[in-house]
């Protein structure tokens, strides 16, 4: 049962980040991508990690993706032009991430042994370890980040305010 | 965990912060025709605070703090007072371009103070998260700054391609970042170390070192990752390419030397190559692409791009030796190239009116003070001795032969003979007379945010290039904190070079 949620997921995941990335229209590819997050979400469900499925399903597939829809309409964009650039971009872009992705996979199953499994199903990480992380060991990143945040937001008042 | 203590090693970065959310507290009230400039004094004295807040941090007893994320000692003090310095600079410099009516200039100041705080975050983290979120600060706020000139089509151009291509080598790093994760399960720099001379999975951590130095290698401009440079610099405010040159990239070697001699000191095997390509591909192709720029700020962009080169040959020598000449030269690089820029700014203004090195002609009749300041910060550029410039070359190199090098210290003497070239061309632009018509005259007298900001880096690259050793001592002090360099020294390194 597990293993066959896996691989329905997993494999709509692998599909919509493709499609993600061949479409032409920014609406169709942030489409994709609420595909693709919602997926990960059912993989993270079977990894035991609910915290983080809840988490990237309202953050990920609601908030975030809902304001790209939003930005998407808003600015009416239309289909991506193609260039002389575009075409070199093909032409480096998928053999370059070919080899990454071969070089990978090389990897990861020659070290399959120690890299060790899991079972699906079982629960890995509790919410309470993931809070013991996020404010105890790693306190002063997860304080930080508030920073990062700031400042995304000053650059976005800074970059959008209309010049008098 | 001892709080004060704790607090006492991020106060700095707590300082920055502070003064960052009053600039933004206080802007709101500001009547809209106020001059912004008041808030830029206040940002000065942020930054002030928080350079004396690290020189206090030097007597401290070096320690972690916040659950070993966060480690004081010599090497994150060093680089501490370097970027409140570069950004004390550069502050002041963006208070003698900017005038009264530029928009937006109390988020300009707030983002400077933001900016630093990350920068100081990463080169104090010993916390591979804690390094991405503090290079994810520094790198947004430089993305906006890029951008500030809106009016000019070449400010927003500047912003989007740095921004594009920034977050591409950021997914990079982070990518590496999991991959050793993968290897170690760890993402402690120090415990990475411990568990790799242990690690039954070499490759894993080689390839995720590989993706962090792609990352790294966007930041700092190492060639072949180089191409946002010239458009980047030359579309950005003087005053901000004063501080994103310096500041994100001192930060961004301090993060490489840690990573590399920190974490991964056991892959020096994989690394050395990589980086003595880097070294000898940034060196060649900054200064063979400076000689045919006709644009200051472009030729200055390629310049840093081969002084990325001269520090990264540092990196090879695997010693502490080589660890204090990067430190070194990060300083001196850092000393002559705000100034540079300081002149840069106060010529061009921030809207770059005079941008050719036609335009610079006659410079030193117009104001000898801002001519000679430039011809001696490029005499330095060029690494000619008593000034910091040639001491740091002289360690850079002598680190790399130290450890057998010598084509590397060669490729890198041949390049300084180049670079000769194209700064002289500059300077002897600065020294001719200039034309009847030339718009050399309309250039302002120099204010005193100006006169302070070239005060501060005349002294400093005067300072490196007259009495090194302090400098160099302390920077010995900072590579002292490696473990990896001091238990054996590595002899067998060189052999396959």
């Amino acid at each position: 049962m597990h293993l066959v949620l896996f691989f329905i997921f997993g494999g709509l995941c692998v599909a919509g980040a493709l499609n993600l990335l061949l479409q032409r229209h920014p609406i169709n590819s942030a489409l994709s991508l609420i595909v693709v997050m919602s997926s990960l979400a059912v993989l993270y469900l079977l990894l035991g990690a609910e915290f983080l499925a809840a988490a990237q399903v309202i953050v990920y597939s609601g908030a975030i993706m809902v304001l790209f829809t939003f930005v998407i309409m808003l600015l009416n964009a239309g289909r991506e032009e193609r260039t002389h650039g575009s075409k070199a971009a093909y032409l480096v872009g998928f053999p370059g991430a070919a080899a990454l992705l071969a070089l990978l996979v090389y990897v990861f199953l020659s070290y399959r042994e120690q890299l060790g499994g899991v079972v699906l199903g079982e629960y890995l990480v509790t919410t309470s370890d993931l809070s013991r992380v996020l404010f105890h060991e790693l306190l002063l990143p997860f304080e930080v980040t508030s920073v990062l945040i700031l400042v995304a937001i000053l650059g976005a008042v800074a970059l959008a305010r209309k010049e008098q | 965990m001892n709080t004060s203590l704790s607090i006492l090693r991020i106060l700095p970065e707590v300082i920055l912060c502070v003064t960052g959310a009053l600039i933004m507290l206080v802007e709101p009230f500001l009547a809209p025709t106020t001059s912004r400039k008041s808030l830029g004094w206040l940002a000065v004295l942020g930054v002030l605070g928080a350079l004396v807040a690290s020189l206090y941090q030097y007597q401290l007893a070096p320690g972690t703090a916040y659950f070993g994320v966060f480690q004081t000692d010599p090497f994150s003090v060093f680089f501490y007072v370097l970027i409140c310095g570069i950004v004390l600079a550069s502050l002041l410099i963006a208070l003698d371009s900017t005038s009264d009516s530029t928009s937006g200039l109390g988020e300009y100041f707030a983002l400077a103070c933001f900016g630093a705080t990350g920068m100081l975050l990463m080169t104090s983290a010993v916390e591979l998260l804690l390094v991405f979120i503090g290079l994810e600060i520094s790198s947004i706020s430089t993305y906006i700054l890029a951008g500030f000139r809106r009016k000019s089509a070449k400010g927003p151009e500047a912003a989007i391609k740095y921004f594009l291509l920034g977050s591409f080598a950021t997914a990079f790093f982070l990518y590496g970042i999991a991959l050793i994760f993968g290897a170690t399960g760890t993402t402690a720099i120090y415990d990475i170390a411990a568990k790799l001379g242990s690690s039954q999975m070499p490759l894993l951590a080689v390839i995720g070192l590989g993706m962090i130095l792609i990352g790294l290698g966007f930041k700092v401009s190492a060639v072949p990752f180089q191409v946002w440079t010239p458009d980047v610099y030359e579309g950005a405010p003087s005053p901000v390419v004063a501080l994103m040159s310096t500041a994100p990239k001192a930060a961004a070697f301090a993060v490489l030397l840690r990573i590399l001699y920190g974490a991964l000191p056991t892959l020096h095997a994989h690394w050395v190559p990589i980086v003595w390509w880097l070294a000898v591909l940034s060196m060649t192709v900054g200064n063979l692409g400076a000689l045919r720029q006709k644009n200051v700020k472009r030729l200055l962009a390629y310049s840093s791009i081969a002084h990325a080169g001269y520090i990264l040959v540092a990196f090879t020598a695997l010693s502490a030796d080589g660890i204090a000449a990067a430190s070194f030269y990060t300083v001196s690089y850092a000393a002559m190239n705000v100034g540079v820029f300081a002149v840069v700014s106060h010529v061009g203004g921030f809207d770059d009116r005079l941008t050719l090195i036609e335009d610079y002609r006659g410079l030193a009749w117009r104001s000898p003070l801002l001519g000679g300041a430039m011809a001696f910060f490029l005499i330095s550029l060029i690494g000619i001795p008593f000034t910091g410039g040639f001491f740091g070359k002289f360690y850079v190199f002598s680190a790399a032969l130290h450890s057998g090098f010598i084509w590397l210290a060669v490729i890198g003497l041949a390049n300084s003979g180049i670079a000769a070239f194209y700064y002289l061309r500059v300077a002897t632009a600065i020294y001719s007379k200039a034309p009847e018509s030339s718009p050399i005259a309309s250039v302002p007298r120099a204010t005193v945010p100006l006169l302070f900001a070239l005060l501060i880096t005349v002294a400093a690259t005067l300072i490196l290039g007259i009495v090194p050793g302090k400098i160099l001592g302390v920077a010995k002090a900072g590579a002292a904190t490696y473990p990896s360099v001091n238990a054996s020294a590595p002899e067998t390194t060189a052999a396959g070079r």
